[in-house]
């Protein structure tokens, strides 16, 4: 085809149209004065979907709880969210799009350690507030984020002390081969050694791995006396199935820092699942008057049979409630003054308990909740109260290095 | 000693599963020179009718191995009827052909089932041997690979309808002029070689979480077993299974799976540098 202006204009156009096409899903909203933007980013589609949709569902239950209550400043929220589809490549672009476009007062969003990183150096760039609202392994030290999740020293410490009182001191570890399931399985070994044992044996597995047959007879040769699994991702959810094909539930007990926590349960049948036991900040078995009220209007709004709300979906919840609250306290939307409220000692009761965000390193001093899983819904053992972030604590000080942006590593050796 | 047992069962398991999975292929491929790279979504098309009729208290065993070969094995010959007849002998319009069926399938079962995983709980308990357990169902897995193995070559050498196939296969104009029907004997081997992918589909459901894009992890092995054993469908995916197979438990074994699969990939590459016609290019010759 030769090229005549004809052939250029039409297949220009057809060029223009079909990149205009694949458009992502991106509700609009007008910024207007009238209203403050959030932006929320978590993955709904391409594998992560079981955790990012709950965690969307209950942001904007969140945010329709303070417009009912009259907003924030007097002005609505409105919710601009981004589906990144679990590509990391989509999480840079809409955070960029998010800061730079839709100026939003604050970002809701990352489900792994992996997004978050992508993303935390774009807002940081661009100037807006991100809330991190995940449990994951620690060590972030950047003032511009706030981060109230779980980090292992609220919740990996308690496991490994309950498994080494209860079971033994020896541990073998699967762990998801990313940061996360890296750092948090060096994690395990400081305390496992702490309790006097050691790690037997440790195993990554990419978040699509399925074959676990070779790992499970290894761990029978290596005789632990606890498995600690850090597993994320869909595939790993055939472990507990094939563990419990080989006839071993029950016979080497499981501590998991993850399982149930995007409702994986649901998929195994109870014999499989029975047994396994896990620390959340967040229990629906919570007995308190915050709670029952939460989950009586959450399930009034989205029906009887929605999921069981699991920690990381809670995390969601409270983020934006203690984002709103220093925002109020701030009386402005400007990022400089809402990160100074923040950093005053903001503290409120919400439906996992008391939670405070710890100024010197932005993350929360929270419960956490021992749980056994049984028939398929985690039931509780033990609750550990307002348990600090020692393991930031201990190598981030935002008070003394307020330019600091990095993510700090602990060294097992 | 009793160590020694359980680890040659994990690899007589992953010889057998390699089976399963490339059994199809060899099928459609060796005998029809179809590269169907939509064999993959075939075996999730089984592991999700096993699943929803497990999920609808059909018998567990039915749902697994009566189910899903029947269901992928009907959608095979629709397939053949309406896409792959009119591609015969073209093999880049195939593979893209079979690549957008892929992708279409995909795309279906996120719409129906979404992308949250499944799952089909494993019908049988563990086995001692020894002070070790072993999965009960693998056991029941080399089983069905060792039966559909003979199934195939009971049906291609002893029935009619084998030598038909075969026939039209060798010389399709000579067969037709003795009176072949060989559009259907297409249609049917394209068929066979569908439920067969979805019996391995439908078996390997109980182990594996069933999700939309698990075809993907799939479609790369069969592909490579297949090219690895060569023309012949059935010794070729036998003895390419079972040097991959051995290779990859052994470098599991010595570190993690990631680094098996790597090692199978190695062997792959070296294998079709040293044998570019496959395993049966060069040996077995003479054998089905």
């Amino acid at each position: 085809m030769s090229l005549n202006r004809r052939n250029f204009v039409r297949g220009a156009g057809a060029a223009a149209l079909s990149t205009a096409l694949p458009m992502p899903l991106v509700t609009k909203s007008w910024a207007a004065d009238s209203t403050i933007t959030i932006a929320s980013m978590y993955d709904m589609s391409g594998g992560l979907e079981m955790a990012g949709k709950p965690m969307y569902d209950v942001l904007n239950f969140a945010v329709e709880e303070i417009n009912a209550a009259g907003g924030l400043l007097g002005k609505k929220i409105t919710v601009v969210s981004f589906d990144t589809q679990t590509n990391m490549q989509l999480y840079a672009q809409y955070a960029q799009e998010a800061a730079l476009k839709h100026k939003v007062a604050v970002v809701h969003g990352g489900i792994t350690s992996a997004s978050r990183e992508v993303i935390r150096p774009v807002l940081d760039k661009y100037k807006t507030l991100y809330f991190y609202d995940m449990p994951y392994e620690g060590g972030v030290c950047d003032r511009n984020i706030f981060i109230d999740g779980v980090t292992p020293a609220h919740d990996t410490e308690v496991l490994v002390n309950y498994a080494s009182k209860t079971w033994g001191k020896n541990c073998y570890t699967l762990a998801a081969d990313y940061n996360y399931g890296q750092i948090t399985s060096d994690w395990v070994k400081k305390f496992v050694r702490a309790n006097g044992g050691d790690v037997l044996g440790t195993e990554f597995f990419p978040l699509d791995a399925t074959s676990f047959g070779s790992t499970i007879s290894k761990i029978q040769a290596a005789k632990p006396d606890f498995i600690m699994t850090i597993l994320v991702g869909g595939g790993p959810i055939s472990f507990y199935r094939q563990f419990a094909a080989a006839g071993l539930a029950g016979k080497i007990p499981i501590a998991s820092t993850t399982f149930a926590g995007s409702n994986d349960q649901l998929v195994l049948t109870a014999e499989e699942s029975n047994g396994i036991v896990v620390c959340k900040n967040y229990l629906e078995a919570i007995d308190s008057p915050v709670n029952k009220d939460f989950l009586k209007r959450l399930r009034a709004r989205y029906g009887a049979d929605y999921q069981p709300i699991s920690d990381l979906t809670m995390s969601s919840y409270q983020g934006v409630h203690l984002w709103a609250a220093g925002v109020k306290k701030a009386g402005t939307l400007d990022r400089t003054k809402v990160i100074q409220a923040l950093e005053s000692g903001i503290s409120l009761e919400l439906p996992s308990g008391l939670m405070t965000i710890d100024p010197t390193t932005h993350h929360c001093i929270l419960d956490v909740h021992l749980a056994v899983m049984k028939d398929k819904i985690p039931t509780l053992i033990e609750t550990f109260k307002q348990r600090k972030p020692a393991d930031t604590a201990a190598v981030c000080d935002l008070g003394k290095n307020p330019n600091d942006t990095k993510q700090y590593i602990i060294k097992v050796n | 000693m009793d160590y020694a047992v359980v680890v040659a069962i994990e690899v007589v398991y992953a010889i057998a599963s390699l089976v399963l999975i490339s059994l199809g292929l060899a099928v459609i491929f060796g005998m029809m020179r179809v590269i169907n790279l939509a064999h993959g979504e075939f075996m999730v098309m089984g592991s999700y009718s096993a699943t929803v009729a497990a999920h609808h208290n059909v018998d567990v065993w039915i749902a697994i191995l009566v189910v899903p070969p029947l269901v992928v094995g009907a959608v095979g010959v629709l397939i053949e009827r309406v896409v792959i007849r009119y591609l015969y002998g073209r093999m880049v319009e195939t593979m893209l052909a079979t690549w957008g069926l892929s992708l279409f399938v995909v795309g279906a079962l996120t719409m129906i089932f979404g992308s949250t995983t499944e799952g089909v709980p494993t019908p049988l308990g563990g086995v001692s041997i020894g002070r070790y357990q072993t999965s009960g169902y693998s056991l029941f897995v080399i089983a069905i690979s060792l039966t559909a193995m003979a199934a195939t070559y009971v049906l291609l050498r002893r029935t009619r309808l084998g030598l038909l196939a075969r026939g039209t296969m060798q010389n399709a104009a000579m067969a037709a002029a003795l009176g072949t029907d060989t559009s259907r004997v297409y249609a049917i081997t394209f068929g066979f070689g569908a439920a067969l992918a979805g019996l391995a589909g439908g078996v390997l459901a109980p182990i594996s979480g069933v999700f939309p894009s698990i075809g993907g992890s799939y479609i790369g092995k069969a592909f490579i077993t297949v090219i690895g054993g060569g023309a012949l469908p059935l010794a070729g995916t036998a003895s390419a299974s079972t040097l991959f197979g051995i290779v990859n438990q052994i470098a599991t074994f010595a570190s993690n799976p990631v680094y098996g699969e790597v090692a199978l990939l190695l062997a792959a590459i070296v294998l079709i540098r040293v044998l570019p016609q496959g395993i049966t290019g060069r040996y077995l010759r003479g054998y089905l």
